[in-house]
């Protein structure tokens, strides 16, 4: 731990870390998500049952780990900054929310459009959609504090003691949920199956996951440079203008 | 070839999918690409700035102020 | 022990100086309920089947319109930094306002829920498992609310933004208690869904004050 707060407190070193890996993360990006959509159009088997519907399953299934994995870093980074203040534990906790977020989202919009062919309605109270829905509230929450008071430090805390409390509540609402669908559930509407793994299915699932990891990192980097950055403009503006006063 | 854009019949809902993931990634990558570069570039005008200022309290601004370490 | 109760009685004789907290809760509650047979129709089938969660969710949002105010009034006048500095500790305090908050809106939603179970037609096997629902799980609202209004203090549109916060960390309550009542209707064994209901309560007994007070030292600092 100390480690990383020794070397990366510094938020000069810190950029020069991320600048130097930034470029890697891209590349990695690139050629992942590449190789990845190659295989999940082209070079892999149609489902028996689902067709060819079932290349929606990744871009489905990455964006719902990367959500759940947002989630953690949100909620990791807030420990840091709650218990260690560690100056960019908060700015990482902010960064990482919106792409959280944004994956929640698609993944809810892609479980729709892969559901549809099957379920015949737009959405279903499917019990892994329905945790995903309250993850994206859950997040829309954590951004909606971090804007809500004029002291941005103010909503970062509060921010982090949401995301805390969130984290601890995740596997509350991913039971309890789970136990509402079965439930409930009803007759004419079938699980959204991940289907019986061929092995010629996991290379480009794989493939997708760990592109959109790299994504994530590379995202992530890019704005927790830009939070920094606005951060020494706002002390350089302060500087400034108790310069003038002199 | 059009069979395979069909998708088996699914054309409406794999190439939509596969299109808003596009969207929203690409959306996400470029926001934050150019937040940065604009704020990259107000930072270097402002130290210009204060470069031809050349203010007389000299107010290096150490790093650990600037995120506000509260720690040292 | 005292000093709770002291805490108790301060709040109580506040809300009930101004009266209207109480009644904005439970007026709300008995209005909304008596909305849905306009909205779904009166045939006593549907309004049977969907009584309980109707009553459960009205309970669960009445419980949310008050909470926002429930740390603003002492935090604008300044008592709250005042408690802060005293050597009891924020959390007796903390618990004092959520019990006093708890006896003067969940109270009279309890009172009021059999009468209005009554026009929606629950089945009587029902009655007495949505009234235990309700004493074990409005008190999980509160401490939920309460982490929720300490950190929405001072915000913008803090009303709002605290149904968002909320919002997610109520369902697992409404998801059991509803549970609990359907099960009882069909007669099927409740016992399961009042443990887990009592053992969410147990959980957010230590969890949920330890957040609320975190959230009001940084709103004070």
């Amino acid at each position: 731990m100390s480690f990383f707060s020794q070397r990366f407190a510094n938020p000069t070193r810190f950029l020069r870390f991320a600048s130097a890996i930034l470029p890697w993360c891209a590349a990695g990006t690139i050629v992942l998500l590449a190789a990845g959509v190659y295989f999940a159009l082209v070079d892999s088997p149609a489902d028996y049952q689902q067709g060819e519907s079932v290349r929606i399953m990744y871009v489905h299934v990455p964006s719902a780990w990367l959500a759940m994995a947002g989630y953690a870093t949100v909620a990791m980074a807030s420990g840091v900054g709650l218990i260690w203040k560690h100056p960019l534990a908060d700015l990482t906790a902010k960064s990482a929310s919106p792409i959280g977020a944004c994956f929640a989202l698609l993944c809810l919009v892609t479980g729709s459009l892969w559901g549809k062919p099957m379920w015949g309605a737009w959405w279903a109270w499917d019990a892994r959609l329905t945790s995903m829905l309250l993850l994206f509230f859950l997040y829309l929450g954590h951004m909606a504090l971090l804007g809500a008071f004029d002291d941005a430090a103010r909503g970062a805390r509060a921010a982090a003691i949401l995301a805390l409390a969130g984290v601890v509540n995740l596997p509350v609402i991913k039971f309890s949920v789970d136990w509402w669908n079965t439930l409930h559930q009803p007759a004419s509407v079938s699980r959204m199956g991940m289907p019986a793994i061929d092995p010629k299915m996991l290379l480009p699932l794989l493939l997708m996951a760990i592109g959109y990891t790299f994504f994530f990192a590379t995202v992530l980097l890019l704005r927790i440079k830009g939070e920094i950055l606005a951060a020494k403009i706002r002390a350089l503006r302060l500087g400034q203008v108790q310069a003038a006063r002199v | 070839m059009s069979d395979y854009w069909a998708m088996g019949g699914y054309a409406a809902f794999v190439w939509p999918a596969y299109g808003v993931s596009a969207l929203v990634m690409a959306a996400l990558a470029v926001t934050a690409w150019r937040g940065l570069r604009r704020k990259e570039i107000d930072l270097a005008q402002l130290q210009a700035i204060r470069q031809s200022l050349q203010t007389p309290i000299g107010n290096e601004i150490a790093d650990n102020e600037i995120l506000g370490d509260k720690r040292s | 022990m005292s000093r709770l109760w002291t805490m108790v009685q301060r709040d109580l004789r506040l809300a009930l100086r101004h009266g209207s907290d109480s009644l904005t809760v439970v007026g709300f509650f008995v209005l909304t309920v008596t909305l849905f047979p306009f909205g779904l129709g009166p045939e006593s089938n549907l309004l049977e089947r969907t009584s309980a969660g109707i009553l459960w969710v009205t309970a669960l949002l009445a419980s949310m319109l008050s909470l926002d105010r429930l740390f603003l009034s002492d935090y604008e006048d300044g008592s709250l930094e005042l408690m802060a500095l005293t050597p009891t500790s924020l959390e007796i305090l903390v618990f004092g306002k959520i019990i006093a908050h708890w006896l003067t809106t969940a109270l009279p939603v309890i009172v009021a829920a059999p009468i209005l179970a009554l026009l929606l037609h629950l089945q009587a096997d029902g009655f007495v498992t949505l009234l235990l629902t309700l004493l074990l799980g409005t008190p999980t609202l509160s401490l939920i609310g309460a982490m929720g209004a300490a950190l929405v203090l001072g915000a913008r549109r803090g009303g709002v933004l605290l149904s968002l916060l909320i919002l997610p960390l109520y369902v697992p309550v409404l998801i059991f208690a509803v549970g609990a009542v359907d099960a009882a209707v069909q007669g099927l064994p409740v016992r399961g869904h009042l443990l887990i209901l009592g053992g969410l309560l147990l959980a957010a007994l230590p969890l949920a004050p330890l957040a609320t007070v975190a959230g009001l030292r940084q709103a004070v600092e």
